[in-house]
């Protein structure tokens, strides 16, 4: 099989805070290969915004850092260290991102046209006569009607659905190869979180580019996603096929989350919560760090988890029960 | 936005006409008679009384109220005492001079005061930031005639005289004594030299509390989403600060402006009369001394009054500058 688009390997962007040091992200690997749709799944809190933004560099260093070993290859380019240029020429070009607050991620005070034309003008070079031409045209491909008038407005006069598909614009506008959506619905009511993800899919399907998609909903994890990674605590804990994970999940924690859904692989189903608390990043708990709101608990647990391969497909789960 | 500037025009009319009120009954209702200041020994009580009567003193001062008022709307503000002649020709002699040094310091200020709140915010804690805040705390902390004082020493009279710096700024006046018979370039020259001590002065204690607003405005906004999804454009971090977060730290500055012109005013009278420098401050500053109520009442409406179109003009450049407002 040929090289993954974006491999992380050992990533690790912890935060040197006055409280003590904040293991945000602890050790995450995974792969998106090219053209796929992956899903990271996991509670509030578990580092899955950490971890799309250490991708590209965007941690606020202090008083974040990127520990010794953290490796992101993205076409075979190491991320990690790479210096500020290399990254600009990223970010908004080959990799780009749609965050979870479309109220307040885009500028109040640029027009929507305007904050679409800067990407174009700064990867593509465009004039801004021609900019502002494929601005148009990507507002079209987003299903905002009326995109000509609709150009020249500010984000507040657009309702919560209408500018994320604004900021989905901006993210494609360089046909990127990989999009890191951060719960691009979490903030939007049902009927129009359906579009936007019905939009995302139909966007990597034109333009062939792979999706990250950070979620807290495993209905929609079912619906779009061909692969996930399911983190707790800093760290994934399991990892495979849509299949895999909602047929046959090896993780206890896994088990918890699809539990916890109205109807297991139903759409829809907001993540409800396992019973206990999740610990606080800055003191993870020894052994598995899911040991004390685990069921199955027992003498195995103390030691610290690897992740155990299940077979050849990067199937895998930090929990040594499910070597049997 | 036009319904919005009407009626903020109109409502700017009474607030002006009671500055005038107040500012009338301030004046004349404090203790003391202009005319004991002008009489001299030996001057009979006729003569006395004939003063009174010609400063208009000799009715009460309700009657006095109205007719100045009434006058004032036809845009007449009465006759100087000391200086023998109406006070609109003072105004028209001094005001502009007190405009041009409250331009250059309100420039200065606000060019300095964004751009070193800005310098601290985006390196919070960083020891530029700290060291700047020392700094600004102490321009903050000094009276303005403390350091109008100590700038004449150290930058007109040690640097002149004791250091002989190549550099020295003149320390008194709007120009040399030979200004008339410079070369143009020359007395633009002279003229900005002139400007230099006075408008720094003024400035300092402005620059400081603007830097400070600037900064904890900055601070708000570096850390806002839009500001992560500029990064996330792969904008230069140039770009992300001057653009993206300056645009937005810069909407409760412009508040400032209509803040912070009552004192650059009072500044003014301190400043000018330090300075020699023949503008309205000054001139008000000398009416208080003579008891030259015309003057005094005039100089003090005409500043009240630029208060307001500044708090005005504030109003009105926000919304100009943000589309929420501008698209209400
Ligand atoms: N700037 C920061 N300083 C200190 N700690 C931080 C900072 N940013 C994030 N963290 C910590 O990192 C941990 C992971 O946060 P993260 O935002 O990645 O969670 P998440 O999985 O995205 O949660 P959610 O589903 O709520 O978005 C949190 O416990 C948070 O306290
Ligand atoms: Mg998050």
């Amino acid at each position: 099989m040929s090289e993954p688009l974006l491999s992380v390997r050992d990533l690790r962007a912890w935060f040197f805070t006055d409280q003590g040091i904040a293991k945000a992200v602890d050790g995450v690997s995974f792969e998106v290969r090219e053209g796929e749709t992956l899903g990271i799944v996991g509670e509030s809190g578990c580092g899955k915004t950490v971890t799309s933004l250490a991708l590209l560099g965007l941690l606020p260093e202090p008083p974040a850092r990127l520990m010794d070993g953290s490796s992101v290859r993205f076409r075979g380019q190491e991320l990690v260290g790479a210096d500020e240029k290399q990254l600009r020429a990223l970010r908004g070009n080959e990799i780009s991102m749609v965050f979870q607050e479309p109220m307040s991620s885009l500028n109040p005070v640029f027009s929507v046209g305007d904050q679409i034309t800067e990407t174009l003008r700064l990867h593509r070079g465009m004039d801004r006569r021609a900019a502002r031409a494929e601005a148009v045209r990507l507002l079209g491909e987003v299903g905002i009607p009326e995109p000509a008038r609709r150009v020249d407005e500010y984000p507040h006069q657009l309702s919560g659905g209408m500018r994320q598909r604004v900021m989905i614009a901006m993210a494609i506008s360089c046909s990127p190869k990989l999009l890191i959506a951060d719960e691009p619905t979490t903030a939007l009511d049902v009927t129009i979180q359906a579009q936007i993800l019905e939009l995302l899919a139909e966007l990597r399907r034109t333009l062939g580019m792979a999706v990250l998609l950070i979620t807290h909903d495993l209905g929609v994890v079912a619906e779009v996603c061909d692969r996930v990674v399911v983190m707790y605590a800093g760290q994934v804990v399991e990892t495979g096929t849509v299949e895999d994970i909602f047929v046959r999940p090896a993780h206890p924690y896994t088990r918890g989350l699809l539990g916890s859904l109205p109807s297991v692989g139903g759409a829809g189903g907001r993540l409800v919560s396992i019973a206990g608390t999740v610990p606080s990043p800055l003191h993870w708990p020894d052994g598995c760090r899911f040991r004390a709101r685990c069921g199955l608990a027992g003498d195995g647990c103390e030691a610290p988890q690897d992740l155990v391969e299940l077979g050849a497909h990067g199937r895998a789960a930090r929990c040594w029960r499910a070597r049997t | 936005m036009t319904k919005y500037l009407v009626r903020r025009l109109l409502g700017a009319i009474p607030l002006i006409l009671g500055i005038a009120t107040i500012v009338f009954f301030a004046v004349n209702l404090a203790p003391g008679d202009p005319t004991l200041y002008y009489i001299s020994p030996g001057m009979t009580q006729e003569v006395v009384e004939q003063m009174r009567v010609n400063f208009g003193l000799d009715e009460p001062v309700h009657i006095r109220y109205v007719k100045w008022l009434g006058a004032m709307l036809t845009g007449d503000f009465g006759y100087s005492f000391s200086h023998s002649r109406p006070v609109l020709d003072v105004l028209a002699d001094f005001l502009p001079n007190t405009l041009i040094l409250s331009a250059c310091a309100l420039t200065v200020a606000f060019l300095f005061g964004i751009v070193l709140g800005t310098l601290q915010a985006i390196r919070q804690y960083s020891f530029r930031d700290s060291a700047l805040s020392v700094v600004l705390l102490f321009f903050y902390s000094m009276p303005s005639f403390w350091l109008a004082l100590m700038l004449i020493l150290t930058f007109s009279l040690f640097a002149r005289n004791v250091w002989e710096w190549p550099i020295w700024f003149p320390a008194s006046g709007m120009m040399s004594t030979d200004y008339e018979f410079l070369s143009f370039g020359a007395k633009v020259r002279d003229r900005l030299a002139h400007l230099v001590l006075p408008t720094t002065s003024l400035a300092c204690v402005l620059t400081a509390g603007i830097a400070r607003y600037m900064r904890g405005s900055m601070l708000e906004v570096i850390r806002q989403d839009y500001v992560r999804t500029a990064r996330a454009k792969g904008l230069s971090e140039r770009v992300v600060v001057f653009k993206h977060a300056l645009r937005n730290a810069l909407l409760p500055i412009i508040t400032l402006l209509g803040l912070f012109i009552p004192v650059l005013f009072s500044g003014t009278i301190f400043i000018e009369t330090i300075f020699a420098w023949p503008g309205m401050g000054r001139t008000i500053y000398e009416a208080i001394l003579t008891r030259d109520y015309p003057v005094v009442m005039a100089g003090s409406f005409f500043f009240a009054t630029m208060v307001v179109v500044a708090n005005l003009l504030a109003d009105v450049l926000y919304a100009w500058v943000d589309p929420r407002i501008r698209y209400e």
